[in-house]
Formats: structure tokens, sequence, C-alpha cells
């Protein structure tokens, strides 16, 4: 996805140190449910919450880590593995989790969704 | 090109289309394919998976690029002029036909056959029209649970009967002959495998058939050749099957004396451009109704249609099978029934244990010819193998409990490793040779272990045999094994994450190393889990100290030491239940378990059991989870100790120990076992002298019994050998890995096990006893840990900015008086 700020509606989630380093929140934007993972270096990525493969709104809870240097998070269902940079999943190239932008404002997090 | 037309969209269809696109590189044949149902190819082997919430879409397989034509059957061959008519009016030339048109459920000609509520069980549309009618008669008003008859009990009636319990009916099966699966097993196994099945919700009656079915205030009444008659809401025939040769027949096509189209070594009936495969073929007359033949049909028809050599013989097609029927795991290979002139029949039949094996050998008692094994079929993959080969040692040592382990080199090359494919012993080492060194790519190359998996392990250690360095890599992250990583953490002194992969690996970790680390972190006592950065290597059990279930929601266990559970404790729980809505199964473990809670409940759940002095079970954790037993010397006549206060005692000694698989354990008062001590990692049984210990017995994918480690033992030594095992276990097993397959590992087995832990003979006995008296020293209940931490008690909500709001995504319904989930809807993949 390549949304850019015209093109996507901002929604303020929490402060940015609520998020603690390589593990996930859920946040709840409307009616979309957002992953957001705020990573060793400090970056911070937002994926959908829901499981392509199980249904279930999970993947706040995953592991965080990396595979060939693309920072991951894992399924806590299936353990299938998606990159936080795109939600592409590396296990099965026909699926993917939505992914969504994000900005730090005045020490808040933003989530950009699309309109 | 040529046109192939290929009838029957099954298993064996799909499997010949399959090899002939994968071999056809030349483009010789355009392939058109009729089904006449009108789903795409699926696998009718797992059929009784649909029942449990696999769907038709995980069935499915493969698709091909062939033209298919679904709900489109052949209605006439044009042998003459070399053309197929379809239903439809298509009208398809061909060059060469293959018949793979399966065969059809065989119902024996009852009056009232044809009653609404009579089924059959073959197709997924069969199974759609029985879970309808199991949910009518489920909902229907009325006490008593709904009742469903099935005929026939071979292999397919008891798989009908157990997807028609988990429908929600009491099932009793009717076979005529004597015994249950008269097919693939014989009278001692039948008789083992009838009482292993027999419970209160099914039912068995060998000996008798249906003579009619009648229609009774809504309901129906089947009555048998005894006179007996029985109610029932649906009747299920799987009373066996016929060729679906009806097309064959009408085409002039010969048939056998009982059916199918018969064809010759080559597969090919007696019209040179008709080939025939899978279970409307009869090769020599006879025909075959398993998976397993019908793909070695396919293969040589698929070699024959590119001009290749390919034959067939009865004798080579494998009629094993192997299959965990109603929980019970049943095997039976080559000439099972001992039909074999002067065949010798060596039974070992242990009613206790409850397993019965049986080998079939030659007249000179050199050969193995079959067998057949009910109870524990562990051996199967075996001793399968070798049949028509020299026997590699005495036959009832070969199925004796505790007797010879035979290993890959026992085996000849002709050995076929693989049944569901046809792989020999030989193409696999061939294939080694030729450089697949990892089972993924043995996989790849040779077929084998694509199927039902059970050769696996065969495979691995035909890779470890022949030389090739397994990796013991944990994952990208870390080259060392997780018994180098144990060893480095221990001897180093590190105790983070972030120091041991940046000084000892690469990269920030994956779902396979951290949890990894954070078990072997957790064994050397680091505190709570969640402390500081450990808290980010947890699996999201360890991360919420509960079970994630399916639908995201997660289940809490209280430990109930021993299974002991006071008056005024099940009444909170009851209380906890109610009043959070959840789920309430007694388990296997003699567990409460508490489903559907959701991550902001669990903190409010854990404080009302706290309060009511429970701790966690660590019914989540790669930990102990239970130490099952019987009522003992207290209250039972047989009970020889106390087996429920030594049950509380290691409970407690043992509570939140970290291992790199889940552990449990039992402890029966008596030899009559009723703690099922030795289905355990470690399990106990009282003597008059004291206590047997018993290590290494697992209820995992490859369930097996426990074996004898020390006799006799009074209490003192007999929980310092747990300790050591335990510990030694936990610092050199690999992940994820069971006690058995560790034992099996050790060089020397359970000898050298005992070596180490009896006699100390690394001298390490001291070392292993201190580490868990730390343990035991610095346990403190993970849940109370949350609760008195602001902190971390911060993690427990549903959403970062909605903290208070239930996932929406999380629904109930109710089911037999309790709220379950309604299954999740799959959003679509790739939105």
């Amino acid at each position: 996805m390549t949304a850019t700020e015209t093109t996507v509606r901002w929604a303020t989630i929490c402060p940015l140190d609520r998020l603690m380093p390589e593990r996930g929140v859920a946040a709840l934007v409307g009616d979309v449910q957002v992953a957001i993972f705020r990573l060793h270096d400090g970056s911070v990525h937002a994926v959908g919450n829901v499981d392509p493969f199980s249904g279930a709104a999970v993947m706040s809870r995953g592991i965080v880590g990396d595979r060939g240097g693309v920072s991951t998070v894992a399924s806590p269902i299936y353990k299938q593995v998606f990159s936080l940079v795109d939600g592409r999943c590396l296990d099965d190239a026909d699926v993917s989790l939505p992914s969504y932008p994000v900005r730090v404002a005045d020490g808040q997090l933003d989530v950009g969704l699309p309109w | 090109m040529l046109e192939l037309v290929v009838i029957g969209n099954g298993m064996v269809g799909h499997r010949l289309v399959q090899a002939l696109c994968d071999r056809d590189s030349a483009g010789t044949w355009h392939i058109t394919v009729l089904g006449e149902e009108t789903r795409p190819a699926y696998d009718r082997v797992a059929l009784s998976s649909y029942v449990d919430g696999v769907s038709a879409e995980d069935l499915t397989l493969p698709s091909l690029t062939v033209d298919l034509h679904l709900g489109d059957p052949a209605v006439a061959i044009d042998r003459d002029t070399r053309r197929i008519t379809t239903e439809t009016g298509r009208v398809l030339p061909y060059d060469a036909l293959v018949l793979a048109t399966g065969s059809v459920p065989f119902v024996p000609p009852v009056p009232g056959r044809d009653l609404p509520g009579c089924f059959v069980y073959r197709t997924l549309d069969d199974l759609d029209a029985i879970k309808a009618a199991a949910a009518d008669a489920v909902a229907r008003p009325g006490a008593g649970r709904r009742s469903a008859v099935v005929v026939g009990g071979g292999l397919l009636g008891l798989e009908a009967a157990r997807a028609l319990r988990s429908l929600g009916l009491s099932p009793q099966v009717v076979e005529i002959a004597p015994r249950l699966m008269p097919v693939q097993v014989d009278e001692g196994g039948g008789a083992l495998l009838r009482r292993l099945v027999e419970t209160e919700e099914l039912q068995v009656r060998c000996g008798v058939s249906v003579n009619g079915i009648a229609e009774d205030r809504g309901r129906l009444v089947a009555t048998l050749s005894d006179g007996v008659e029985l109610d029932a809401d649906l009747v299920v025939f799987s009373a066996g099957i016929r060729p679906a040769d009806a097309l064959a027949r009408a085409a002039g096509l010969p048939v056998g004396e009982r059916g199918g189209v018969l064809v010759d070594n080559r597969c090919r009936t007696s019209d040179e451009h008709v080939w025939a495969i899978g279970e409307v073929a009869a090769l020599e007359g006879r025909t075959y109704g398993l998976v397993a033949p019908g793909y070695a049909m396919a293969e040589v028809v698929a070699d024959r249609l590119l001009g290749g050599p390919a034959t067939m013989t009865p004798e080579e097609l494998d009629m094993s099978t192997q299959l965990k029927m109603l929980g019970v795991d049943v095997a039976s290979f080559g000439d099972a029934q001992a039909t074999t002139p002067g065949a010798l029949e060596v039974v070992v039949n242990d009613p206790v244990a409850g397993t019965y094996a049986k080998l079939v050998i030659s007249d000179d008692a050199r050969t193995l010819l079959g067998g057949v094994l009910v109870g524990d079929a562990s051996k199967y993959a075996a001793l399968r193998p070798l049949v028509g080969s020299p026997l590699p040692a005495d036959p009832v040592a070969l199925i004796a409990p505790g007797g010879v382990e035979l290993g890959a080199d026992a085996l000849p090359d002709s050995a076929q490793i693989c049944s569901c494919n046809s792989v020999t012993k030989g193409a696999i080492v061939h294939a080694i040779g030729d450089g697949a060194d990892t089972v993924a790519a043995l996989k790849s190359c040779t077929r084998a272990g694509t199927s039902c998996g059970s050769c696996v392990p065969l495979l691995k250690k035909l890779l470890i045999d022949s030389g090739v360095q397994v990796s013991k890599a944990l994952c990208e992250h870390f080259a060392q094994s997780r018994a180098e990583l144990f060893e480095i953490v221990a001897g180093s002194g590190i105790r983070t994450f972030s120091e041991l992969v940046s000084r000892f690996g690469q990269g920030r970790g994956c779902d396979i190393c951290k949890p990894a680390v954070a078990s072997i972190l957790a064994s050397l006592g680091t505190g709570h889990v969640h402390d500081g950065e450990q808290a980010t290597l947890q699996d999201t059990n360890d991360h919420f100290l509960a079970n994630l279930q399916r639908n995201g929601t997660y289940s809490v266990v209280p430990r109930l030491p021993g299974g002991e559970v006071s008056p005024a404790q099940l009444i909170t729980i009851g209380e906890v239940a109610r009043d959070f809505g959840l789920y309430t199964k007694i388990t296997g473990g003699q567990r409460i378990d508490m489903f559907g809670a959701r991550v902001e409940q669990l903190p409010a759940i854990w404080r009302r059991l706290v309060d009511a002095g429970f701790e966690s079970g660590h019914a989540y954790g790669k930990s102990l989870r239970t130490v099952k037993s019987c009522v003992g010397t207290t209250w039972c006549r047989y009970g020889v100790q106390d087996s429920v206060g030594l049950a509380v005692a290691l409970e407690l000694r043992y509570r939140g120990l970290r291992a790199p698989h889940k552990f449990k354990s039992g402890v029966s008062g008596c030899a009559r076992e009723c703690a099922e001590a030795r289905s355990k990692d470690f399990g106990i049984i009282a003597t008059e002298e004291g206590w047997n210990l018993y290590v290494g017995g697992n209820g995992g994918f490859t369930p097996r019994h426990a074996e004898l480690l020390a006799s006799d033992l009074d209490t003192e030594t007999l929980v310092k050998l747990i300790d050591r095992y335990l510990m030694f276990y936990i610092r050199t097993a690999d992940r994820l890995q069971r006690t058995a397959p560790w034992i099996e590992s050790l060089d020397g087995g359970l000898d050298h096990l005992r070596a180490v832990v009896v006699e100390d003979s690394l001298g390490i006995c001291a070392d292993l006893e201190a580490a868990m008296e730390q343990h035991v020293g610095s346990y403190a209940d993970e849940w109370r840990g949350v609760l008195e931490d602001e902190e971390k008690l911060a993690r427990f909500v549903s959403f970062v900015n909605a903290p208070d709001t239930p996932d929406p995504l999380v629904q109930t319904r109710e089911e037999r008086g309790q709220r379950v989930p309604v299954a999740l809807g799959l959003p679509g993949v790739g939105a």
C-alpha cells in the first residue's frame, strides 16, 4: 500500500510510549482493527489485526522478529509470518494484511486509514 | 496433439492428470476431465474431517490446467468412433480414454432404505445432507440424546460413526461380520478394537444385519436380524462399495465376476484405447477400495500414455492401512488375514495395556508376510516396509513391548518406505546420493512423505544413516541447537535475548528462537516471565498466561494438584465461569478448563481465582501441565500406596517448570493403572515395595507407552530420580522435542538415560539436583505476579485506545446449555 497523507484520515491512538518495544498493541478505529508494533530500532508499523488464516483478531499478539532482514510478525494462531513493512505474508504469496501509515506528533501516535 | 479424456474427477483421476502433466514436457496430450460432482477434486480420504470444521476448500486438491467439466458426467462411450457423449450433450473425441469413475456405495436391498433420514457416506454432498439432518434431529424438542444407526462396521462405517458422534448423535454400529473392520483386522484385533471403541456413545453389534427400516412418529426404526429394534434419527449406510462400471458395461467392455472393468497389468481394458484405474478397475479380476493402489495404477497409466514400460501386479498393490479410529490406533499390512498357504501367525495380545499385535510369517518362519496392530501402531512404519523381506529378528521380539526397535538399516533396498506413493528405500537412498539433504528435498524429488506422512520419521533416519549433516541450527538467527544455547546461557551468565543474539547470533530473532530462549531463561530461574525484555520473547500463551483458542479468546485453567479439589473451590470455579460466561469442561488431565475469556477479562478472572487460593495451572506453557492420579489407598480397595499424596507433592514440586515441550505425569496407586501413568512423560505406579518409575510416554502425534526406568523406589529416591531426569531433559533436548523422541535420540537410548540419571555415569547428578532445588525454591505464581504489578496489568486490554471494548469479532451462541464460539467467517484473503 502506498497511501499518502492526502488520501488518508489520521486517527490518534495513544501516546507513543504506551508501546513496548518489540510487542504489539491492538487499536480500534471505527470498525477497523489495527495491530501496531514498535520495533527495536524505534520505528512503528501498523497492519491489519485480523489474521487472514484463522479470521481471529490476534495479529497484535504475535512475536516480532525478522526474516532475511525484513521486520516481521508471526500470527500466534497458525504461525504464518507477515512483513511489518508492507503486510505481505512471507509464507504464502497470495495472502497479505492491510498495511497502514503511521506518524508521531507531540508524542502521540497516529494511524492513517484510507478514506 | 492427442486427445485424452478422463472420466472421473476423484483422487485417482486427479493423480493421473497430475502425473501426466508433470511428465508430458513434449505436450503430447490435450486432457479433458469429466466430473460427475460439481466440486473440484477433493481429498475423499479426509472426508470425515469435514464434520470437524475442515472446509471443502481445505480438502480441495491442487487445481491443474486441463479442460475440466464439472457436473457433466459422461453418459455414453462410442468405442467404434472413439467419442464420448456427456449429459449436457457435449461430444468429445478421444485417442485415449481413462475410466476413473470410482465406486458407488453399496446399499443392501432392505425395505425402507429410501426413507427420508437414510443416507450414504461418500461425497461432500452426502455429508452436507447428513449434517443438516443431524442438526435437525439435535434441535428437535424432547429428552434424551439423538441416535443414529450405521450399517457397516468397516473402515468407512467406523468413520461415519465418529462423524455422527461429533455431530451430537449416539451412533450404533451394525456389522454383519462377527468383528469390526473384517477386511483389515483379524479376530483378535477386531475384539480389542471393539472393546476400545465401545463407549456409552458408540455401541457395536456384530454378527447381525438390518432386515428393514420403518418410519415411526417422525423417527426411524431399524429392525435387525436378531429381532432387536433400534430407534434412530438417521441411518447411514456404509456397507461397502461397488465399482461404478455401468458406463463401461454399456459400452461392452468386459467386467469381472464381482464387477469392475477387467484390466491387464498395464491397466488397459480389452480395448487398446481404453484404460481403467482406481476402484472401477479389476486387476486380475479383483478390485481395490483404497487410494494407494489407485495411485499406483494412475502412475502406471501416466507412464504408458507417454510410451513407458510400467506394469503392475496385484502383489505390488499395497493394501496397508494405518489410521486412528475413534482414538484407537489400527494398522493392517500385507497378508494380514494369513491367507498364504502354510502361513504362521505370531500374536502378542495384551488386554491390560490395550494392545494387540500380530505378525504373519512364511511357513519357514523366515519371511514377513503381513500383520495387524491395534491399540499401538507405532511399529507400523518400521514393519510395513519389511513385508516380503527376511525377518531381521525374532518375530515375537519385533512386536513385544520393549522388544527390538528396528532401524532403517534393517530394511532392504526394495522395501517400500512410502506406501501411499510407492517409493522404495532404494529410490530414497538414490535421491540422497543425488544431493537431497533434507526431508523437504526428499519429499519434493521422490514424493515420499507427501500423503499420510507416517514415513517421515524413516526419511529422517535414512538421511542421518547416510551421513548427511542435518543442520542443528535453531533458525536463521542462531546456528546453535537448543542444547548448545542452553549451555551458552548457563555458562556465560547472559540473561537477555538482546545480548545473546548480538554475541552468538544475528538479526532480531523470530517466533522460533525467541520462545526457545524464553524457555531457557525461565528454566534458569530468571524471575517472572514478563520481567523486562523477557516479555517480548513469550509466545502469546505465555504472554497472556492463558491458552489461545482459535477465535482469539483464551482458556483459563487453575491448578488442581493431583486432580484434588475442595467443594468450596469447585463452587468458586462455577461462580467465575457463570459470571464471565465461560464454557466449562473437565479435561483428560483432571483439570477444569474455562474457555472463551477475552484478554481484558483475564485479570478479573484471575483475581477471583487467586483470592480463592488457586494458582496458575500453566496450561498455556511448555511446562508441567498435570500430575494425574487415581484415589490410591485413601479410598480404593486395591491401592497399595497413597497415589494422591504423591501426585500432589510432585505437582507442587514441578509447578511452573519450563521445558522444551509441555510435559505431564501420572501416579497410579496399583498396577490397575487407573491414572494411565504409562502414557505420561514420567509416570509412577505403586508396588507393594514402593514406586516404579516409567519415562518417555507421550500422547502426541505418535503416542507411546513409557518404559520402566527404575523399580521399587522409596519416595525420596523416586523424587531425586525425577529431578535428575527432568533437568537432564530440559538441558539437552531440542526445541519442541517431547521426552519420547528425546530418549530415542540419546546415543544408547533408555540404557544411556539410566546410566546418566540412576548410576551418575557423567557425574552431573548433583548439579541436576541443585538446579531443580533452585527452581523449587524460586517458584512464584505467575497470575499473582501480574495482579500485583500495574505495568503488567496494563497489557491486558482489548484495544489500546478502547481498553474495555470487547473484540467485536468474538461472537458466541448456546450449545448444550453453554456458550460456545460462533465459527469465524474468514475475511477475503489478501483484502
